[in-house]
C-alpha cells in the first residue's frame, strides 16, 4: 500500500459499487466477489467486512461492531480493515 | 472436475466492423444457424445450474441481436453476472437503457486508437470512434461500469498512454490492454500487426508506468505479447477447467479458438446439456488434466501453473496439438517462435467482411 493513498475517514459509508457483489457459491468455496470480468475469492475476514459496506454504516460503526462480534482490539482491526477497504478501493471494488 | 466459473456466450458472428485482428474462425456461423432466444434462455439456466458464475455476452456484435435485451434478462434472472463485450457500433442509446433495465452488470467497449483516424481505419468502420465515445458516455450516465479494451499491434502500440488517457476520459473503471492472438482471422494479417521487439519492450514499460501515474484512477489490466514470453500463457486457465464457450450455432468449445484444431468433436447444446457436455464431451476431454501431455510438458516442473500452453496455438505452428505451446523456451519448436517476431511487413489489411450483417444492412436499426 503506498502511503500517498489517503486514510480512510471514519464516517465514510463504504459500499460495493455497481458491477460489483458479494455471492455465496459452495462449488466455488464459499464467498466470491464478482467484479467486471475478474472474479475473486473473498477469505472469512474480508468476507465480514464486505458484507458489512451497505452503504449505510460508517466505517465507525462497522468497526465498533467487528470489535464487538470478535472481542478484539477496536484499533487494531481499524487499522485492518482501512486498509482492506483503501485496498480494494483502488481496485474499483468498493466506493468509499 | 471443476466447474466453470465463466461462458462466454457467442450470440452471434454478425459484426459491421471488420477489425483485421478478429481471432473469431474463418468460417463463420450464418445468422440461420443462431441459437432462437429461448434456447440461450436454457443455456443459461442450465450454466446458472452448473455453477457458472460469469456470463460474457459477445460475438461478433451482440448489438447485431434483436433479441439482445431479452437475453441479457434471461441471463440475469438466473442469477448469473452479466458481461456486454461490444464495439458500440448497433448498440443504440434506447437499447442500452433497456439493458440496464434488464440488469446488465458491466459493459466492455473495444476501441481501435486514440486518434480517430486511425481508428476507424483499423476497424475498417468510418465514423466508428464516434458512435464509441457516444455510447461510452451513455454507460457511465447510466452508471454501469465500464471496461475499455483496446487491442494494440503495430500500428497503434506506441499510443498505449493516449489510449489509457481517452478511456480514463470516457469515465472507464477498468482499461484491458491486449496485444493481438494470432487466431482465426488474425493470422492472416500477422505480418502486418506483430509488433517490433522495440515497440513490445517498450510497451511493457509504458504499461507500469501508467499503472503507476493511474493508480486509484483506472484499473490495467495487461495481457503480454505471447511470441516474446519465456513461458506460455495458461490458456483459458486449462482446458475444460474454468470456462467455456458457446458458439452463434451453440456448439461448446472449451475455447474460443478451439475449432482451429481438426479432429476434435464439440458437441451442441441443442442435442446436450451444458452439464453433460462439460463432464462428458470429447472436446473437453481431450486436453483435460495432464495425461494426454508429451515431453517437454509431461515432465515439466510448471505442466500444473500454464498446462503446456495453448493447444491451438501449438497445433497453428508445431502441427501437433499435444505438443509442447512453441511459444515456451523448452519447446523443440521455439526457434519457429522466434523467427515469427521479426516478420513484420507493411503490407495492407485484410478486412473482415461480414455482408450479411444486419447492423449495417438495417441501416434504421443504428442510424
Amino acid at each position: 500500500m503506498s502511503d500517498s493513498t489517503p486514510a480512510v475517514s471514519l464516517e465514510s459509508r463504504p459500499r460495493l459499487p455497481r458491477g460489483v457483489r458479494l455471492v455465496h457459491n459452495e462449488a466455488h468455496g464459499g464467498w466470491v466477489l464478482l467484479a467486471p470480468e475478474r472474479i475473486f475469492k473473498a477469505d472469512p475476514t474480508a468476507t465480514e467486512v464486505l458484507k458489512r459496506c451497505t452503504g449505510e454504516a460508517t466505517l465507525d460503526s462497522i468497526v465498533n461492531d467487528l470489535a464487538t462480534s470478535y472481542a478484539a482490539p477496536r484499533e487494531r482491526i481499524l487499522a485492518d480493515v482501512s486498509g482492506l477497504l483503501r485496498g480494494l478501493a483502488e481496485k474499483k471494488l468498493l466506493e468509499l | 472436475m471443476h466447474g466453470p466459473v465463466g461462458m462466454l456466450a457467442e450470440l452471434t458472428h454478425r459484426c459491421p466492423l471488420g477489425c483485421p485482428y478478429c481471432s473469431n474462425p474463418l468460417a463463420l456461423d450464418p445468422r440461420a444457424s443462431e441459437l432462437d432466444t429461448q434456447t440461450w434462455a436454457r443455456v443459461f439456466r442450465e450454466a446458472a445450474a452448473l455453477n457458472v458464475l460469469q456470463v460474457h455476452l459477445s460475438g461478433g456484435e451482440p448489438g447485431a441481436r434483436r433479441d439482445l435485451v431479452e437475453i441479457t434478462a434471461a441471463a440475469h434472472s438466473c442469477g448469473l453476472y452479466t458481461n456486454l463485450i461490444t464495439s458500440a457500433v448497433g448498440i443504440t442509446p434506447a437499447t442500452l437503457a433497456r439493458l440496464a433495465d434488464a440488469g446488465l452488470d458491466h459493459v466492455q467497449i473495444s476501441i481501435q486508437d486514440s486518434e480517430p483516424v486511425s481508428a476507424d481505419h483499423i476497424a475498417g468502420y468510418q465514423g466508428a470512434f464516434a458512435r464509441k465515445k457516444e455510447l461510452a458516455a451513455e454507460v457511465v450516465r447510466l452508471k454501469i461500469p465500464l471496461t475499455v479494451n483496446v487491442v494494440v499491434h503495430r500500428a497503434n502500440v506506441d499510443r498505449i498512454g493516449a489510449m489509457v488517457e481517452l478511456a480514463i476520459r470516457y469515465g472507464a473503471s477498468r482499461v484491458e490492454i491486449a496485444h493481438v492472438q494470432y487466431y482465426g482471422w488474425a493470422v492472416r494479417n500477422r505480418d502486418a500487426l506483430l509488433p517490433t521487439a522495440e515497440q513490445r519492450a517498450r510497451a511493457i514499460q509504458v504499461v507500469e508506468e501508467l499503472r503507476t501515474r493511474h493508480r486509484g484512477a483506472i484499473v490495467i489490466d495487461a495481457v503480454t505479447p505471447d511470441y516474446y514470453s519465456r513461458f506460455p500463457k495458461p490458456c483459458v486457465g486449462g482446458w475444460g477447467k474454468r470456462s467455456l464457450n458457446v458458439t452463434p450455432a451453440g456448439k461448446v468449445l472449451p475455447c474460443h479458438a478451439a475449432e482451429s484444431i481438426p479432429g476434435l468433436e464439440f458437441w451442441s447444446v441443442r442435442d446436450h446439456s451444458l452439464a453433460d457436455i462439460w463432464a462428458n464431451s470429447p472436446a473437453f476431454n481431450a486436453f483435460r488434466g495432464t495425461a494426454w501431455m508429451r515431453e517437454p510438458c509431461r515432465s515439466c516442473a510448471r505442466r500444473d501453473i500454464d498446462f503446456g500452453g495453448c493447444r491451438c496455438q501449438a497445433f497453428a505452428i508445431t502441427g501437433d496439438a499435444r505438443a509442447a505451446d512453441p511459444v515456451c523456451h523448452l519447446s523443440p519448436h521455439h526457434d519457429e517462435v522466434v523467427a515469427l517476431r521479426t516478420r513484420q511487413r507493411d503490407v495492407p489489411y485484410s478486412y473482415r467482411v461480414n455482408a450479411k450483417s444486419t447492423v449495417r444492412g438495417a441501416g434504421g436499426h443504428t442510424q
